[in-house]
C-alpha cells in the first residue's frame, strides 16, 4: 500500500473578492506522477504557491508526509469577503516561509525560468545545496567546513553527470539552450534533496522533440531519485503519457479527477478544456 | 588544476607581501609629510569600507546607504573607549571628564568598534531589511542621519562629548597599520564571499524568489550580510578616527556615504579588487593629483594657464568621474576580479593572437 505524500484539504485562495482557487482537495501518493491541468487562469500555479508557502491560503490546510505544514482560515476583513462554504472547519494558523517548506522536502521549478543568472551551471546547483549545510557563517568563512564543502561539490558533480549537464558545468547558465535551462532548473530542485517535486509547466516553450525527451526524463528521475512528482502542464500528449492521475481545474474549482483515460472521457473536461481546443 | 591554484595563491601572497615591503621602504626614504602617505592611509581605510559596502550592495543586492552611520558608531566607540584616563579631564572639559573612567587597548577598541556597529546594524535590520531597493536605501540613510544627530546631543555629552571634538586617543603613524588591518578584514570578507554563505548571498541578489524557494532563509541571510558589512564599516570608522586624530559627529555626513558609493560604483559593483583599486584612485585624485588645478598662478613658459583657481579641482574631478561612468558603464572592473589566473589567461590569449598573426 502506498502512503500519501501530499494532501490538500479545502484549499481556498482569495485575492480580495477574486477566488483564484476554490475548495481544492487533492492528494498525491508515494511514487506517483500527478498532473494538474486546466485552462489559463484556472488557479494551478496559485495552488503550487500555496503548497510552497509563497501564499498563505485563505482557508484550508496542507499535509506533507502526514505532517500539517500549512493551515489558515478567514480572519478580519476576509471574513466578510470569504466566498467558500466550509467556514469554521479550520481554526489553526500555520504560515511557513518557502525556505521552510523546501527544507521539509518539497522542491519546485518555475513557470518562467528563474535561474541565478550571474552564476555558472555548477554554482546554480551547488547553491541549492546550501540548505542542507551543517556549517555556520563562522566555520564556513574560515574553511572549517572543508569536508562538507568537498562533499557538496562531489554531489553536485554527480547530479550534473546524471542529468547530462556535466559537460557544460562551467558555462554561465544563461548561455544554455532553453531546454537545458529547464533541465538545470530541475537539477537545482533535485539538489535540495526533495521527496516531492513540483514542476510548473516543465515543457513550456519546448518543441515536440524536446517534449518527448522531457517525458522520458521525468519518468527517469522519478525512478532514480525515488521521487513523487506533481506537475502543471499544457502539453496534452506529455500529460496523458506520463501521469498516473490527473486533476482538472477550471476557474479555481476542481471539475474532474482520475486516470488519464477517465479524465479524457469526462464530458465536463471536454466542455471546459478539450472542447475549447477543438474549436481553436 | 589544484596545483596551479595553489601556485596562484602563493603568487598572490607574495604580491601582497611586496606591496607591504614597498610601503615600508617608501616610508623610510620619502619625507613623512609626503601626500603619498595620506593617500595610502586614507585609501586603505576607504578600501575597507567600500568593500564592506560592496558586500551588501554588490553581493547581496541590498541597496543600503547607512555606511557613514556605522562608521560613526565605530569611530566613536573606538575614541570613547581608548582615550587615556589622564587625558579625559581635558577632552571632556565641559562634561566633568566624562562618565567613562577607563581605557581599553587599541586592538580591543578596534574590535569593539566593529561589534558596536554590528549590534546596531542587527537592531536596525530587524524592521528595515524586508524593504526593497530604494526604500531600504532611504531607511538606512535616515538611520545614519539620526545617529549623527543623537551623537551631537547635549544630554549624551558625558559619553560622546556632545558636538565637541574627541581627541588624544591612540593613533597610528605608519601607513602599514591601516594597510594591515584593512588587508586582514578584506581577506575575511573575500573568504566569506567565496564560502557557501557568499554563494547564498549572490543567489539572493540574482533572484530572491528562487533563492527562497531553494531553501535560503531570506531574513536570516540578509541580516547576516547587513550585520557583517556594518561590523567592517565600524572597524574602518575606528581607523578613520585614528587617521584624522580627532572625531566629531558632524564629519560623518551622508556625503561620506555617497563618496563610498561612488568608489563602489566606479570600481565595479560586485568586484572586491575593483573597490580597492578605485578607492586609492579616488582618494589620490581628490587629495593629491588634482591639487595643481587649485593654483591660480600657474605658468607654462610665459603663458598664464587660464581657468585655474581654488576650487577648480572639484570641477575637473566631477568631470573625470562622469567620464569614467560613461566609458566604463559597469565600473572599472565590472563584476570581475583582478587575479593571477585572469592575468595568465589574458596573456596566453594575447600570445595566441600573436602566433596566429605570425
Amino acid at each position: 500500500m502506498s502512503s500519501t505524500v501530499l494532501e490538500m484539504n479545502d484549499i481556498t485562495m482569495q485575492f480580495g473578492g477574486v477566488v483564484a482557487v476554490n475548495s481544492l482537495t487533492m492528494h498525491v501518493d508515494q511514487g506517483e506522477i500527478v498532473s494538474l491541468i486546466g485552462p489559463n487562469g484556472a488557479g494551478k500555479t496559485t495552488a503550487f504557491n500555496v503548497i510552497t508557502g509563497v501564499y498563505a491560503p485563505t482557508n484550508g490546510n496542507v499535509f506533507f508526509m502526514g505532517k500539517k505544514i500549512v493551515e489558515n482560515h478567514p480572519v478580519g476583513k476576509m471574513k466578510k469577503l470569504y466566498a467558500g462554504t466550509d467556514n469554521g472547519k479550520y481554526t489553526g494558523h500555520l504560515e511557513p516561509t518557502p525556505d521552510q517548506i523546501t527544507k521539509l522536502g518539497i522542491a519546485r521549478t518555475f513557470q518562467n525560468i528563474r535561474l541565478w543568472k550571474s552564476q555558472s551551471v555548477f554554482d546554480n546547483v551547488l547553491i541549492a545545496k546550501h540548505l542542507r549545510r551543517t556549517s555556520n557563517v563562522f566555520t564556513a568563512t574560515f574553511r572549517l567546513n572543508a569536508v562538507e564543502e568537498k562533499r557538496q561539490r562531489e554531489e553536485t558533480a554527480e547530479l550534473l553527470n546524471i542529468l547530462g549537464l556535466y559537460g557544460v558545468k562551467d558555462n554561465n547558465c544563461t548561455s544554455l539552450p532553453y531546454g537545458l535551462q529547464r533541465r538545470l532548473e530541475i537539477a537545482r530542485a533535485l539538489a535540495t534533496e526533495p521527496t516531492l517535486l513540483l514542476l510548473d509547466e516543465p515543457a513550456a516553450g519546448m518543441n515536440p522533440q524536446e517534449t518527448i525527451e522531457l517525458t522520458d526524463f521525468i519518468g527517469k528521475i522519478r525512478d532514480d531519485f525515488k521521487l513523487t512528482v506533481c506537475m502543471i502542464e499544457h502539453h496534452m500528449d506529455l500529460v496523458m503519457n506520463i501521469s498516473d492521475r490527473i486533476y482538472v481545474l477550471n476557474f479555481g474549482a476542481l471539475i474532474s479527477k482520475g486516470t488519464p483515460a477517465e479524465v479524457q472521457s469526462d464530458p465536463a473536461v471536454i466542455a471546459a478544456y478539450l472542447g475549447e481546443e477543438k474549436n481553436a | 588544476m589544484d596545483k596551479t591554484k595553489r601556485r596562484d595563491l602563493i603568487i598572490s601572497f607574495v604580491l601582497i607581501a611586496c606591496i607591504f615591503l614597498i610601503v615600508a621602504v617608501l616610508e623610510q626614504i620619502l619625507p613623512k609629510t609626503s601626500m603619498l602617505f595620506t593617500v595610502l592611509k586614507k585609501g586603505s581605510i576607504y578600501a575597507l569600507v567600500a568593500v564592506s559596502m560592496n558586500l551588501l550592495n554588490g553581493f547581496t543586492g541590498l541597496f543600503s546607504l547607512g555606511q557613514a552611520g556605522f562608521m560613526l558608531l565605530g569611530a566613536y566607540t573606538y575614541a570613547v573607549l581608548t582615550i587615556p584616563v589622564k587625558s579625559r579631564a581635558a577632552v571632556y572639559q565641559y562634561y566633568d571628564g566624562g562618565i567613562i573612567q577607563f581605557a581599553v587597548p587599541v586592538a580591543v577598541g578596534i574590535l569593539l568598534a566593529g561589534v558596536v556597529a554590528a549590534f546596531f546594524a542587527y537592531l536596525i535590520g530587524l524592521p528595515v531589511l524586508h524593504l526593497k531597493s530604494d526604500y531600504l536605501a532611504i531607511a538606512t540613510l535616515g538611520f545614519a542621519e539620526i545617529i549623527r544627530a543623537i551623537f551631537q546631543w547635549d544630554k549624551l555629552g558625558g559619553l560622546t562629548n556632545g558636538s565637541n571634538l574627541l581627541r588624544r586617543f591612540p593613533i597610528f603613524r605608519s601607513a602599514l597599520f591601516p594597510f594591515a588591518v584593512s588587508g586582514f578584514c578584506i581577506a575575511i570578507i573575500v573568504l566569506l564571499i567565496n564560502s557557501t554563505y557568499g554563494r547564498a548571498f549572490k543567489a539572493i541578489r540574482d533572484d530572491e524568489v528562487a533563492a527562497e524557494a531553494m531553501g535560503i532563509n531570506l531574513a536570516h541571510h540578509k541580516r547576516l550580510a547587513f550585520t557583517i558589512s556594518s561590523f567592517f564599516a565600524g572597524i574602518s570608522g575606528a581607523l578613520l578616527a585614528m587617521f584624522q586624530t580627532t572625531v566629531q559627529a558632524s564629519q560623518f555626513k551622508s556625503a561620506m556615504t555617497y563618496e563610498i558609493l561612488l568608489i563602489v560604483v566606479i570600481g565595479g559593483i560586485g568586484s572586491i579588487t575593483g573597490s580597492c583599486i578605485s578607492s586609492f584612485l579616488f582618494i589620490a585624485c581628490s587629495e593629491w593629483w588634482l591639487r595643481f588645478l587649485d593654483n591660480a598662478d600657474t605658468y607654462i613658459g610665459g603663458f598664464h594657464v587660464p581657468l585655474l583657481r581654488p576650487g577648480f579641482r572639484k570641477v575637473v574631478f566631477s568631470i573625470v568621474i562622469m567620464a569614467i561612468v560613461l566609458l566604463y558603464q559597469r565600473g572599472i572592473m565590472g563584476d570581475k576580479e583582478f587575479s593571477i589566473e585572469g592575468i595568465r589567461k589574458w596573456l596566453s590569449k594575447k600570445l595566441r593572437k600573436k602566433e596566429a598573426h605570425a
